[in-house]
């Protein structure tokens, strides 16, 4: 399938993000699109003020988001011992493992299992794993359609558009936009949009329903994620709340899951965990509607053959950085998102990645490295105002690795990158900067040359144009007026004569 | 009781009406104020802007300047939060790089003794009534790392209410930032100013006529933003309205010189 | 060092599970130690009598649509006939109690076995399945079917437009999420039911009834 994105005219192939400006150009077009403007802030601040009342309503939240770190923390320092446990669980419940150290190798697995089964068509359950590993284009170049069932990817596929939110990837559209698409599109992939469908939420989902029916009935081969996987007892679980993930998980005859390792979780009772932590911190519910568990395959009830996919891509180099793998205790539930005044305006194409947002800041340049324009300048991208870190549900401290970030970028150091250390250069672009940095930082150490620089600027007074990079804050802001003395000298004048 | 006033590169430079209204206000509630010269910058906008080694040299300057104060008093939450968060963490990587052990221990040692200012008030001299007097309608708002880092709570809004004459106004969206955030206001202009200008209609929108917080950082870009929009409302630092009295009243302008307090 | 370079070396080839294990090994060389995880957080929210907690699932169903009915063992057989009245097929599962078939076909429906070999095609001729449950979470709202008896695979719930659930209150019924993992059996199949389908993906706005079934009807039967 083609990519192009009508909004921002960046292609997308192979789950890559090619051509995507740095983050501060491409937040620019959407802080001028009203429309998107105000589809986010209205969504957002829906969202906002319900999370924070069903996360209000247990009174021992604080204390379940340190279980949720703390069990996060200790499976990541044992990952290996709890993949090869979960393995065997799984292989002894009738499904069969693979393991994909990049993109690549997942999607050549992937579809390498649709292939054998003889289908050309595979329906599949929002996953953020198989966004990320570009896995519907490398299906479309071996022939194979996969058709996304989730509504919110369903309108992100039907309009060649690109996902720009966790939880809801198309929560850029409003309704009128949504019935657009729909009119326009599904005719194209299958059952067109009702005659007169109307822009009325209900009706929308209505057609949607109509439109995927037909898929879920016949398909043969289902494609999901999870959002946990046990190791003690090789169960999976996908927390969702259309019921397509269902149909997807039950309906057909071979389910292929593709997951990140880092969604084990050692025991089953850890889910008591999560299962209360994740609902009210995604869609602010108590619980979403639809949660299912499986554990390899069941005779007569569900998917006969199951292939379970576990994908490293970026996360063993996130895992050997011991500031930032705190990002792989990310449960997905985009709460940080929702908060972010940052996303809010720039919304989540900017952020160039299937992982926008505060957590997509920190995600994308450790899982894919920073050597890109996009990803060098995502770690800039946020005010550290702390909001992200207040309501995630296992505590990544997210402000501590975007500064984290930025210090390898503009520093450079030891990183891992595939798997093999490497010491990275500071970055070109910041050389300016750097100067500058090092030029402020000498004079600040003596403030003897402080005080000087101090009383020049007293003697400039007020300026009201600056050049460079200061033309970024005067173009739309006044400077402080300039004192006539630094706070010094009124000090010494003032105070001290009295000493 | 003696402390030491941190009054932060900023405030220094820019700001010095600011530091005149702690050293007053302070002295009001008889506490002596002590100025150390060899301070300069906590080296916050270094720090977060990705340069930790070029911001060690702060750390260990900003620590031995304040050694043997038991209060170290600072009128921004922001350069309070990086001591108290940051300082340590600094320490600790510079320890664990192999550049020995003695900036952890200034950093350490400094923490726990600086204080934000209404930390200072409400907690340490136990005040909320200060004996203000500020008769203006008056929007808080509390910057992200006085409210988040510090966990500064109600104390701000607390010493604002017991002001005489001073209406507080309600300010929809208080909680959210501002958009200043160090370089990211010139790194990432637009989103910055899209922040700041929602923020700033919002104070429009409370009936305002002073913009009141604890950080002049953020009030330099939201005073900036209202200053260029022909807002007629003044943003002012949380100290000077506390140091505000009938005798000494507010002089209403930052660009006079510091004496006429 | 990538699976690549290992067999140009002439040494056997790396698989994708040696190259992410080396990986995690190599990247965890030298990490300090997890801290324990604390477990100081509640079994239950509240100290409820059975009849409390009952009443909190109810209200919580409720809360997202669902549409609860509460009665004794004798007033069941006529709420499942009146629930069941507009439907012309009824799924029923195995196991399912002679009284709830009878009332399924007092209702004038007719019952459809749960035939392996039926498509789900086959399945989407039936306006409702009726079933029981394993347990219900009263503080999340929550029913958990596991395949056991009176519940089916998990198709049966799935297809069909309408669900009638039947929990039996005091047994079937716990407070907590923590209580309900305990009483669970991981190797089964499960399906937790918090409310109809619905979705949040238009505006981040709740709208029910996407692909599950629509109306969810949970009665739930006193009898101590």
């Amino acid at each position: 399938m083609a990519g192009d994105v009508a909004r921002t005219g960046v292609t997308v192939v192979s789950g890559a993000f090619l051509g995507m400006p740095a983050f501060p150009e491409a937040a620019r077009a959407a802080v001028h699109d009203a429309t998107l403007r105000a589809n986010l802030r209205h969504a957002t601040r829906t969202i906002r003020d319900k999370r924070a009342r069903a996360v209000a309503e247990l009174a021992d939240f604080p204390q379940l988001r340190a279980a949720g770190h703390a069990v996060k923390d200790h499976t990541l320092r044992h990952l290996d011992t709890y993949l090869l446990r979960l393995e065997a669980a799984v292989t002894a419940a009738g499904g069969t493992v693979h393991w994909a150290a990049d993109a690549a190798e997942a999607n050549r697995i992937v579809t390498e299992l649709v292939l054998a089964t003889g289908e050309r068509e595979a329906v599949k359950v929002k996953s953020m794993a198989t966004q990320e590993t570009g896995l519907n284009e490398a299906l479309a170049e071996a022939g194979i359609r996969a058709y996304e069932t989730d509504l919110a990817e369903l309108i992100v596929q039907l309009g060649h558009d690109r996902p720009s939110h966790i939880l809801v990837p198309a929560i850029h559209r409003n309704r009128s936009e949504i019935r657009d698409i729909f009119r326009a599109e599904m005719g194209g992939w299958g059952r067109p949009a009702p005659e007169g469908l109307g822009d009325d939420p209900r009706e929308l989902a209505e057609a949607a329903r109509l439109h995927l029916r037909e898929k879920f009935l016949r398909a043969k081969v289902g494609i999901s994620g999870a959002n946990f996987m046990v190791a003690e007892t090789g169960t999976l679980v996908v927390l969702e709340s259309e019921g397509n993930g269902r149909m997807c998980l039950t309906l057909p005859e071979t389910l292929i899951s593709v997951v990140g390792i880092e969604k084990v979780v050692p025991t089953f009772r850890d889910l008591e965990i999560f299962l209360q932590t994740l609902p009210r911190s995604a869609t602010a519910e108590r619980m979403n509607p639809y949660t299912t568990l499986w554990t390899g395959t069941t005779d007569g009830d569900g998917p006969r053959t199951f292939h379970l996919v576990l994908l490293d891509n970026g996360r063993t180099d996130t895992l050997a950085d011991d500031v930032g793998r705190q990002a792989l205790r990310c449960i997905r539930c985009s709460a940080c998102l929702n908060v972010c005044p940052v996303y809010e305006r720039a919304g989540g194409h900017a952020y160039g990645s299937v992982y926008p947002g505060p957590i997509g800041a920190i995600l994308s340049p450790q899982l894919r490295g920073t050597a890109s324009g996009i990803d060098a300048s995502l770690p800039f991208a946020s005010t550290l105002c702390g909001a992200c870190y207040e309501v995630c549900p296992v505590g990544i401290d997210i402000p501590e690795v975007l500064v984290h970030l930025r210090e390898r970028i503009v520093q450079g150091g030891p990183v891992t990158r595939a798997g093999a250390r490497v010491r990275i250069r500071p970055a070109r672009g910041h050389a300016a900067e750097r100067a500058a940095v090092r030029a402020a930082r000498l004079l600040l150490d003596r403030p003897t040359a402080l005080h000087t620089a101090e009383r020049l600027l007293a003697r400039a007074r007020r300026l009201r144009h600056l050049p460079g990079p200061g033309r970024a804050w005067t173009d739309t802001r006044a400077l402080p007026a300039v004192p006539a003395e630094p706070f010094r000298d009124w000090w010494r004048r003032e105070r001290e004569p009295q000493r | 009781m003696r402390v030491a006033l941190f009054v932060t590169c900023v405030n220094d430079a820019l700001y010095p009406g600011t530091g005149i209204a702690v050293v007053r206000l302070l002295e009001r509630l008889g506490v002596t104020v002590d100025f150390p010269a060899a301070q300069s910058c906590c080296g916050q906008a270094v720090y977060n802007t990705g340069y930790r080694y070029e911001t060690e040299p702060l750390v260990r300057r900003t620590a031995r300047a304040f050694e043997g104060y038991r209060y170290v008093v600072t009128p921004s939450g922001s350069c309070a939060a990086m001591v108290r968060e940051q300082y340590p963490r600094i320490g600790r990587r510079a320890a664990a790089e192999g550049r020995g052990g003695e900036l952890a221990e200034l950093a350490a040692g400094l923490a726990p003794r600086v204080y934000e200012l209404t930390e200072f008030l409400v907690d340490v001299l136990g005040v909320t009534d200060v004996g203000a007097y500020f008769p203006h309608r008056v929007a808080y708002h509390p910057s992200c790392h006085g409210l988040r880092a510090l966990g500064l709570g109600d104390r701000p809004r607390r010493l604002l209410a017991a002001v005489r004459g001073l209406e507080l106004r309600e300010l929809e969206g208080a909680e959210e930032c501002c958009g200043f955030g160090g370089t990211f206001a010139l790194k990432n202009p637009d989103v910055s100013v899209a922040m700041g200008v929602d923020k700033v209609r919002a104070v429009g929108a409370s009936g305002a006529d002073v913009l009141c917080g604890g950080d002049n950082s953020c009030l330099a870009h939201l005073g900036g933003l209202l200053d260029r929009r022909g807002q007629a409302v003044r943003a002012v630092h949380l100290a000077e309205v506390l140091a505000a009295t009938e005798e000494r009243p507010w002089p209403g302008t930052l660009r006079e010189r510091g004496s006429r307090w | 060092m990538t699976a690549h370079d290992t067999s140009a070396n002439g040494a056997p080839r790396m698989t994708g599970r040696d190259v992410v294990l080396a990986r995690i090994r190599r990247a965890l060389a030298g990490a300090p130690p997890a801290a324990p995880v604390p477990r100081d957080y509640l079994r239950v929210h509240a100290d409820r009598s059975p009849q409390q907690c009952a009443d909190l699932l109810a209200e919580h169903l409720a809360d997202y649509r669902a549409r609860v009915h509460r009665t004794g063992p004798d007033g069941l057989p006529a709420t499942l006939t009146r629930l069941l009245s507009a439907a012309r097929g009824v799924l029923v599962p195995d196991g399912l109690p002679g009284t709830w078939l009878a009332a399924a076909t007092a209702a004038g429906a007719v019952l459809l076995a749960d035939r392996p070999e039926d498509t789900p095609a086959e399945l989407d001729r039936a306006d409702a399945v009726l079933t029981g449950c394993a347990l219900a979470i009263a503080e999340t709202g929550t029913i958990v079917l596991d395949g056991g008896p009176a519940q089916g695979r998990r198709r049966l719930t799935l297809v069909p437009d309408h669900h009638v659930c039947v929990v039996h209150a005091p047994a079937q019924v716990v407070d907590s999420v923590p209580q309900a993992l305990e009483r669970l059996d991981p190797t089964r199949p499960l399906t937790w039911i918090s409310g109809p389908s619905a979705t949040s993906d238009i505006e981040l706005d709740r709208v029910e009834g996407v692909h599950g079934p629509r109306t969810l009807d949970v009665v739930l039967v006193w009898s101590q």
